[in-house]
């Protein structure tokens, strides 16, 4: 796999959003108190009438956005996957998803990777909140082109998405005009033997593991599942037709993910060997970004020895 | 319209409500007999708003948010009352597959509800952000919503009035149906607001007071917020109501704020009630 350089996918968005403010608008973002961090100051400087500062009122943010929408504007709301998710859930059950309200939520610093400011940050069941929520797209792009084309992807659908990005510089390997199509899963790897699907970074994780899997022998389909919700169903089920069993790989909880989505879709209609590479039920800590994926399980060395695993099931 | 003309809405709103909550047994009849006054000169008098096409978007419209969504059978009322959808749909009220749910929804397309509310202590934000939205798209028509007394109890109306003295919003008018009463009594024993008129302007509004039950100072107060508009501070206006106005039993009490009358309490409360303009 070509690394065509390495970047933060908060700054995929940030480039995503500047440019989406040039072209449409109807774009406005608010922030909370966090507009380095969501790399939106592009978007503040070329359109100051269009960028709402609201302070540390994350609640008030969410229903300001929904109310933005009556009379046109297309809202992006910008902070921590946190407090984006959690902290604001019923804000964003009745004035956004039951309202159907056009409101983009998009969320930086998810998951393990955000590091040293520990657990009280780092959300591991954001993907679950917002996949119950009836109205809800959920997208979780793997790298930085693919973050700033899903940015721009989410402006053309008309509906509440929750789209989700992390902090760290993690490698580029989507091409920049690589199309995104929002329930389309990415295909980076064609194989017989186990089916990967992962997303976020865990897709560059997931590639990693491909390149020690392959010097074993074992042949990978590897699926970047960008979509949460709607899942791309074919996409699962062709490969596991194919492979005959799977790994997941996200980072999240377990509970409500990813993992959990792609269960549903096999136990309805293929039910085969599944292992889940995902946090078991437990808050993260401060620490490195990689050291504590490999801490929780959620590193290169778990998927591949998942993917050993699951072949022992099949078998 | 005349006063006489409005009271005879009113009137007839307030049959509207008690029906409607007696038919189901449930729903929130005290809250919504005190705003009854009110929701009539907003929706019969003063709002400019087009009932005959809805339009979710509001361009150069009037906008009117109802946060505390429980005191839906009102809203229903005085939006069926002026044309929204066909009177005879308020028998509808809180039966399964109605558009006339227990609170107001967008779900379901009912013309004149543009938000969902009942969860409190949103609608303010909400209203700020349509008020953010008319002033970027150059709109000079007003957002009206109305709020619970007890619902300012809720954090993030505090969030919202801090925003909107900050960021300007002078094209709002937020109106609070201060009745004194909330579920579980009366709100100065269940959590004090303390001094409700200095905690507003604290946070940076204009406040006006007036009695919502007499259309002479509701027009008039209305009158003279029209030329405080546009100045640069958002508007509150505090309105004294008495919960369960119009019907002598529901007076002077918080219990029924969440409770429906049976069939004798329904036809004391209708005697009480002149029919109007006809009943649904």
């Amino acid at each position: 796999m070509e690394i065509l350089g390495n970047k933060d996918t908060r700054s995929g968005f940030g480039e995503g959003l500047a440019e989406l403010g040039d072209e449409n608008e109807n774009v406005v973002a608010l922030c909370a108190d966090l507009t380095g961090s969501l790399k939106m100051n592009a978007f503040q400087n070329a359109h100051p009438n269009r960028f709402f500062q609201v302070g540390i009122a994350e609640a008030n943010m969410m229903s300001l956005a929904a109310g933005m929408t009556i009379g046109g504007k297309i809202p992006f709301t910008g902070t921590f996957a946190n407090f984006s998710t959690g902290r604001v859930y019923d804000q964003i059950r009745q004035s956004i998803a039951y309202s159907k309200k056009n409101v983009k939520i998009c969320a930086s610093h998810a998951g393990l990777t955000l590091g040293e400011d520990g657990a009280t940050h780092q959300i591991l069941e954001d993907i679950g909140m917002m996949r119950m929520l009836p109205n809800m797209t959920v997208v979780v792009p793997a790298d930085f082109n693919q973050t700033k084309q899903a940015t721009k992807a989410i402006a053309k659908h008309d509906g509440p998405v929750y789209l989700r990005f992390g902090r760290p510089v993690m490698p580029i390997f989507i091409k920049p005009d690589t199309p995104f199509v929002i329930g389309k899963a990415q295909t980076i790897y064609e194989g017989t033997d186990v089916t990967i699907i992962a997303c976020g970074h865990m897709v560059w994780k997931s590639i990693e593991a491909v390149e020690e899997l392959k010097k074993k022998g074992i042949s990978v389909d590897l699926i970047n599942m960008h979509t949460i919700k709607p899942l791309d169903r074919s996409a699962i089920l062709d490969s596991v037709r194919k492979t005959g069993c799977i790994v997941t790989a996200e980072e999240h909880m377990a509970n409500g993910g990813l993992g959990e989505a792609v269960a549903q879709v096999l136990s309805r209609n293929y039910p085969c060997p599944q292992e889940f590479v995902a946090v078991n039920d437990s808050f993260g800590e401060s620490g490195k970004p990689m050291d504590l994926m490999d801490k929780y399980g959620i590193g290169t060395s778990n998927i591949v020895s998942a993917v050993e695993r699951v072949l022992e099931r099949k078998s | 319209m005349t006063n006489q003309e409005l009271i005879n809405i009113s009137m007839q709103i307030r049959r509207d409500i008690v029906r409607m909550v007696a038919a189901v047994k449930s729903g929130h009849p005290g809250g919504s007999l005190g705003c009854a006054d009110f929701l009539t000169f907003l929706y019969f008098d003063w709002m400019n708003h087009n009932s005959e096409q809805f339009s979710m978007d509001a361009r150069n419209e009037d906008v009117f948010f109802l946060s505390n969504g429980h005191i839906s059978p009102v809203w229903y009322s005085a939006l069926a009352r002026s044309g929204y959808f066909p009177v005879s749909e308020l028998s509808t009220f809180r039966k399964i597959s109605s558009r006339l749910q227990g609170h107001p929804s967008t779900d379901k397309n009912l013309p004149g509800i543009r938000m969902a509310s009942g969860s409190l202590g949103q609608g303010l934000s909400v209203a700020l952000g349509t008020a953010e939205t008319k002033k970027l798209n150059n709109d000079t028509s007003v957002v009206y919503s109305l709020h619970g007394d007890g619902e300012l109890q809720e954090g993030q109306i505090w969030e919202a009035a801090m925003y909107g003295a900050a960021r300007g919003i002078d094209n709002i008018v937020a109106t609070i149906d201060y009745n004194g009463r909330q579920i579980d009594g009366d709100v100065e024993d269940v959590l004090s607001l303390g001094n409700l008129k200095e905690k507003w302007q604290a946070f940076g509004w204009v406040v006006y007071e007036m009695d919502g039950h007499n259309f002479d100072e509701i027009r008039k107060t209305f009158t003279t917020i029209g030329d405080s508009l546009g100045k640069g501070k958002p508007i509150v206006v505090l309105m004294k109501t008495e919960m369960g106005k119009g019907v002598d039993f529901m007076m002077g009490s918080h219990k029924w704020h969440g409770v429906a009358p049976n069939e004798e309490q329904l036809e004391i409360a209708l005697n009480q009630l002149e029919e109007t303009l006809g009943d649904y």
